[in-house]
């Protein structure tokens, strides 16, 4: 860790001046001078890692007041950036209303960091990738453009099948944010000429040729809210992992039905734990909709999902693991009682 | 009685409350680091990002111009220390890799330069700043990696003398009527004991202390000061608790001697607190190991052949070796055994013990091999183990001091409901989650070394036990007090204990599970010394036989009948006879079969453990059974526990509340070890990848929802005078077996490598 100026915001407009301040134009918000500080349970580690430098911190948790409420009434949810994952995860409308929701939130982390952590802090959790994180290795294009990638013929067992390039395989470790891109959630985003609004899908950027570029988030801007419309009673959260609680997932899948006579109107496959960015299966989508559910459609809606995907040599198991898994929490999601 | 303090039965001390429960649980025990120091100066450890090659320089400007910054030594100014020696060498030391001694670098994480500075941020800030620039050569990684040599262990490891063997194996296993070949992998795993390898040094004059968790305060002692070149009672090494130590500070690392000679060099105590992920490289850990077990045996069961092969990695200069076979071609009768140990050395850190070290991987191939035998005989796995118990080891023929094998599993299949079992793989099944059984035999040697202690007794009753034992969380403070407040006949509340400091009278590492039986026996040999005294006092003329011993330093019980009454003691009336206000004796203990310069070793601290097959004429184990549900899911292939169940038997329990702990940590562990433990090595580099709490998985809370420890009933006359089996190290031995065997039941999948990841399963 590095000595670092701290300061508190007081209000949005000032942690979003402190922000873009010290943004650097031609740099990739992760390495701006100035990070904004939640929960703290990413920026603090990697900060001790040394993977982080900032120059400065901004607090942004004297802003809570404003920007922590759980909206639930009518058919829009509305979720503020720095709400705890667990104080939403032990909502009761969220339960009922968005069971995805509640149970990404449950199965991560431990308590003691749900505790701390806030929503918005853990959509922008980076990457768990051991080389990633460890800077005595030299080849990682994530945090050196152009240094090459150590993970690629390494330990890489956690790391992703889908959305990956050749410069980066890391994968994104959140739970939440794929019940987010499931349910077509909308980013509210607070910047120097205001607020505006974006499909949370567009939040994140695969790694391509920029693995150092992970979000389309401007200098300066902080998530502010999450939304979402309509009601999600049949949607479940699959996760597996090496161990029963506190680990990341192998991998997870986010679905949401809307069945109506026995005929899927809507589905919603989202996957966790495979692929570099929260990740939305259309292709699965598609073949679902429309149709009655049986395991047949279960299964090909699941070998949809994974057809793009690229194992690496410890890895590929995960491409079996989750088809099983999307097939799971579909048979799941049909037979919920709602 | 409670779940954690089971009811004493014949032969079990009380289940008293830790004796350090307060202190532990209000944060109040002070740990090495915890130790206050005047004016400290703070070290961060730089360490290297290659496993071979040498460091050509140094870009130390970036770090020099962090304010706070005192000191950055490097090999080019490194303090002038002597060589390390292996304690299998008459050393101290865990390795002989030394580093800041040249540019060379031998393994990732050698220590090459140290950051000295005001404060721990700006010394680990400025080490972040260090630039260090290397020529790399490809190491050679672990078995398999192009470079490695093997050979024999017999020969270049003193304390691996011989591969058993008796009979004619190769002919008994040609005509056997069911032969079983099969390979078994374990993995490299770290101890990763919650309190960092840390270390505290303070110069007063010519005289040094050192604050670290260490195993064994008076091998540190001496061999710090053999590597600074003073003398041994000039350096004190005190940890009155340490945060548990799984073996990795059993023996002396290089961290040590150089921060006491940067500290004198500075003339300032100087206080160094690694990361978790340096505790990697800058101590030892559990190689991986590979096996081949040939069983062959008769139709009815009997066991005809055995033969173990057993590979292990180890340092380049090193010969580090566990050899497991001492013990698996010992465990069941068997005509015909064969054997054979090699060490394969690759470009790492000298691996060192690692609780039960050759046990855990040796045994893992043994019982998962017997199960496969069971397999094959259509026999029940259990009933397997009782046709092929003995009373004597075959390869010498000695008798066992005791041994409780069958009972133990008699027990714990009870408990577990193994009648329950259908036998049939993949038969059981609870929704998503297919169930499997499954069972495995643990033991651990019984091992001893000399020991000595001092016991003050006061008219009032307040007593005072000095030794030089160690907390490392097994409940050493605890059973000394009981043991003496036993033998002296005074309130347990009214025993103090001291342990922890090299200035109190040695006592043994704290490995091998020999501290109890060591420890208590001094302490009671003591103790009677104390009674001796008193009641020679109040009955000056009483008979012959009791001047027979005067006891001080020939290592055995007094043998008056004085001391060995039952009959209480009148402590006014005695220390009114006596004359005196305290009572103070020293003694010194040591085991039968202990070598003639056992109390010299002592002193110097030089380990000097006998027990296990090395006895004269008899042989002396610790023995358990093991029981294991585990549940796979059809789906994700997720593996769980959620039973374990061990019945164990170790001679005199001085306490079930503390071994019950023990041996539910071991059961715990050794399913941590078959389902998460392993550390991964990049095998282009020879680099630990997964070097943290997050990536090197150890179960949590919701992984054990329910462990049984059954303490068994056994009495023991012919081991020690506490007649105490050692079980720290017994209950994670066989459950790495006990898993997998429960997973073959389960799913009709055999998995011989461990960990068992999800991927390895296919249903």
């Amino acid at each position: 860790m590095r000595s670092f100026l701290y300061q508190r915001a007081t209000d949005p407009g000032m942690a979003v001046q402190a922000l873009s301040a010290a943004a650097a134009a031609n740099n990739p918000l992760t390495q701006a001078a100035a990070q904004p500080l939640a929960g703290g349970t990413t920026l603090i580690d990697l900060m001790k890692l040394d993977v982080m430098r900032p120059a400065a911190i901004v607090d942004i948790n004297p802003l809570a007041q404003g920007w922590s409420g759980i909206e639930t009434g009518g058919e829009k949810l509305r979720l503020g950036a720095l709400a705890k994952m667990s104080d939403v995860a032990a909502h009761a409308d969220i339960q009922r209303h968005y069971p995805v929701i509640a149970n990404s939130l449950r199965l991560a982390a431990s308590a003691q960091l749900r505790n701390m952590a806030t929503l918005g802090g853990n959509v922008m959790q980076r990457t768990r990738c051991s080389y990633f994180r460890d800077i005595s290795y030299q080849n990682c294009n994530k945090r050196i453009p152009g240094s090459g990638c150590a993970a690629m013929d390494g330990v890489n067992r956690m790391h992703a099948v889908l959305g990956t390039s050749d410069q980066c395989i890391a994968t994104y470790p959140g739970d939440f944010a794929q019940a987010l891109i499931a349910l077509d959630a909308t980013v509210e985003i607070t910047g120097k000429s205001g607020t505006r609004s974006m499909p949370f899908a567009q939040l994140h950027k695969a790694p391509g040729n920029t693995p150092d570029i992970e979000t389309t988030l401007q200098p300066g801007e902080l998530i502010s809210a999450f939304s979402i419309r309509g009601r999600w009673p049949r949607s479940v959260y699959l996760k597996a992992r090496d161990r029963q609680s506190y680990e990341f997932a192998l991998s997870s899948a986010a679905i949401a039905l809307d069945v109506q006579d026995g005929v899927i109107r809507d589905a919603r496959v989202a996957l966790g734990g495979v692929a570099t960015v929260p990740w939305r299966a259309r292709e699965a989508e598609a073949l679902l909709k429309g149709r009655k559910f049986d395991n047949g459609l279960a299964q090909r809606a699941a070998d949809a999902a994974f057809a793009d995907a690229k194992g690496r040599q410890h890895n590929s198991f995960k491409i079996s693991l989750g088809k099983r898994l999307v097939a799971r929490a579909l048979q799941q999601a049909s037979t919920m009682e709602v | 009685m409670t779940v954690a303090a089971p009811e004493p039965k014949v032969n079990m001390g009380n289940p008293v409350p830790r004796y350090d429960a307060v202190v532990k649980v209000t944060g109040r025990a002070t740990y090495a680091s915890d130790m206050p120091l005047a004016n400290p100066a703070y070290a961060y450890l730089v360490t290297s990002a290659i496993a071979k090659g040498r460091v050509e320089s140094f870009d130390l400007a970036g770090a020099n111009r962090v304010r706070g910054v005192i000191d950055i030594v490097t090999h080019e100014n490194g303090p002038k220390l002597k060589e390390l020696k292996l304690y299998s060498n008459g050393g101290y030391a865990g390795t002989t890799i030394q580093p800041l001694r040249s540019a060379d670098i031998a393994h990732d994480g050698q220590i090459i330069a140290v950051v000295i500075a005001e404060s721990y941020e700006a010394a680990r800030e400025a080490a972040n700043r260090v630039k260090v620039s290397y020529t790399a050569v490809v190491p050679s990684a672990t078995f398999d990696s192009p470079g490695t040599t093997t050979a024999a262990a017999k020969g270049q490891n003193s304390q691996f003398k011989e591969d058993p063997q008796v009979g004619n194996f190769a002919k008994a296993f040609e005509d056997a009527e069911v032969k079983l070949t099969a390979s078994y992998d374990t993995p490299t795993q770290h101890h990763n004991p919650m309190e960092l390898f840390s270390t505290s040094c303070a110069w007063i004059g010519d005289n040094l202390v050192i604050y670290e968790p260490s195993q064994y305060v008076y091998g540190l002692k001496n061999g710090v000061a053999e590597q600074l070149g003073i003398d041994a009672d000039k350096v004190r090494v005190v940890n009155p608790y340490v945060g548990g130590g799984f073996g990795s500070r059993g023996s002396m690392t290089p961290r040590t001697a150089i921060i006491a000679a940067i500290a004198r060099r500075l003339n300032r105590p100087i206080k160094l607190v690694p990361t978790r992920d340096q505790g990697f490289t800058i101590a030892t850990y559990r190689a991986e190991t590979r096996h081949e077990i040939k069983l062959g045996a008769s139709r009815d069961g009997k066991l005809v052949a055995l033969r173990h092969e057993g590979a292990e990695v180890s340092s380049r200069p090193d010969p580090y070796c566990v050899g497991g076979t001492k013990t698996t071609t010992r465990l069941y009768a068997c005509p015909n055994v064969d054997s054979l140990v090699s060490i394969v050395r690759a470009d790492r850190n000298t691996p060192g013990f690692m609780r039960s070290p050759p046990e855990v991987p040796y045994l893992f191939a043994l019982e998962s091999a017997m199960d496969e035998l069971a397999v094959k005989l259509n026999m029940d796995p259990v009933e397997l183990r009782r046709i092929n118990d003995t009373t004597n080891e075959p390869i010498g023929g000695k008798p066992y001091t005791s041994r409780s094998l069958m009972a133990c599993f008699d027990e714990a299949a009870k408990a577990f409901g193994w009648s329950q079992r259908s036998p049939e793989p993949k038969s059981m099944a609870d929704g998503d989650w297919l169930i499997g059984y499954g069972c495995a035999a643990t033991c651990y040697p019984t091992q001893m070394g000399p020991s000595a202690a001092r016991v003050r007794l006061q008219r009032d009753g307040r007593t005072r036990v000095e030794i030089a034992g160690h907390e490392i969380g097994t409940g050493a403070y605890t059973i000394i007090a009981q043991t003496a407040s036993e033998r002296l006949g005074v309130p347990l509340e009214k025993v103090a204990v001291f342990v922890g400091d090299s200035e109190l009278p040695p006592a043994p590492v704290a490995g091998g599970s020999n501290s109890t039986a060591s420890t208590c026996s001094a302490v009671m040999m003591v103790c009677d010394q104390i009674r001796q005294r008193l009641f020679k006092a109040m009955m000056p003329n009483q008979s012959l036989t009791d001047r027979a011993k005067e006891t001080v330093g020939i290592g055995q019980t007094p043998a008056t009948r004085a001391a060995k009454s039952d009959r209480s003691l009148d402590l006014e009336k005695a220390f009114d006879a006596l004359g005196a206000g305290v009572v103070e004796e020293y003694g010194e203990w040591k085991p039968e079969d202990a070598p003639p310069d056992s109390f010299q070793a002592m002193h110097s601290g030089h380990v000097r453990l006998v027990g296990g097959h090395s006895l004269k004429d008899k042989i002396a184990y610790a023995f358990g059974a093991e029981f294991v549900e585990v549940r796979v899911n059809r789906f994700t292939h997720e593996i769980r526990a959620p039973r374990l169940v061990g019945a164990f038997a170790a001679g005199r329990i001085m306490n079930p509340r503390t071994a019950r702990s023990q041996l539910m940590g071991g059961l715990i562990w050794g399913m941590s070890s078959a389902l998460l433990e392993a550390t991964e090595i990049d095998q282009r580099t020879a680099r630990y990848v997964n070097d943290n709490f997050a990536d090197y998985l150890v179960p949590v809370n919701a992984d054990v929802p329910g462990v049984e420890v059954i303490l068994l009933s056994e009495q023991d006359d012919h081991i020690n005078p506490a007649g105490a089996k050692g079980l720290g190290e017994l209950a994670n031995v066989g459950t790495n077996a006990a898993v997998c065997n429960a997973i073959y039941h389960a799913t009709g999948q055999r998995i011989r490598k461990l960990p068992v990841r999800l991927e390895n399963i296919e249903v």
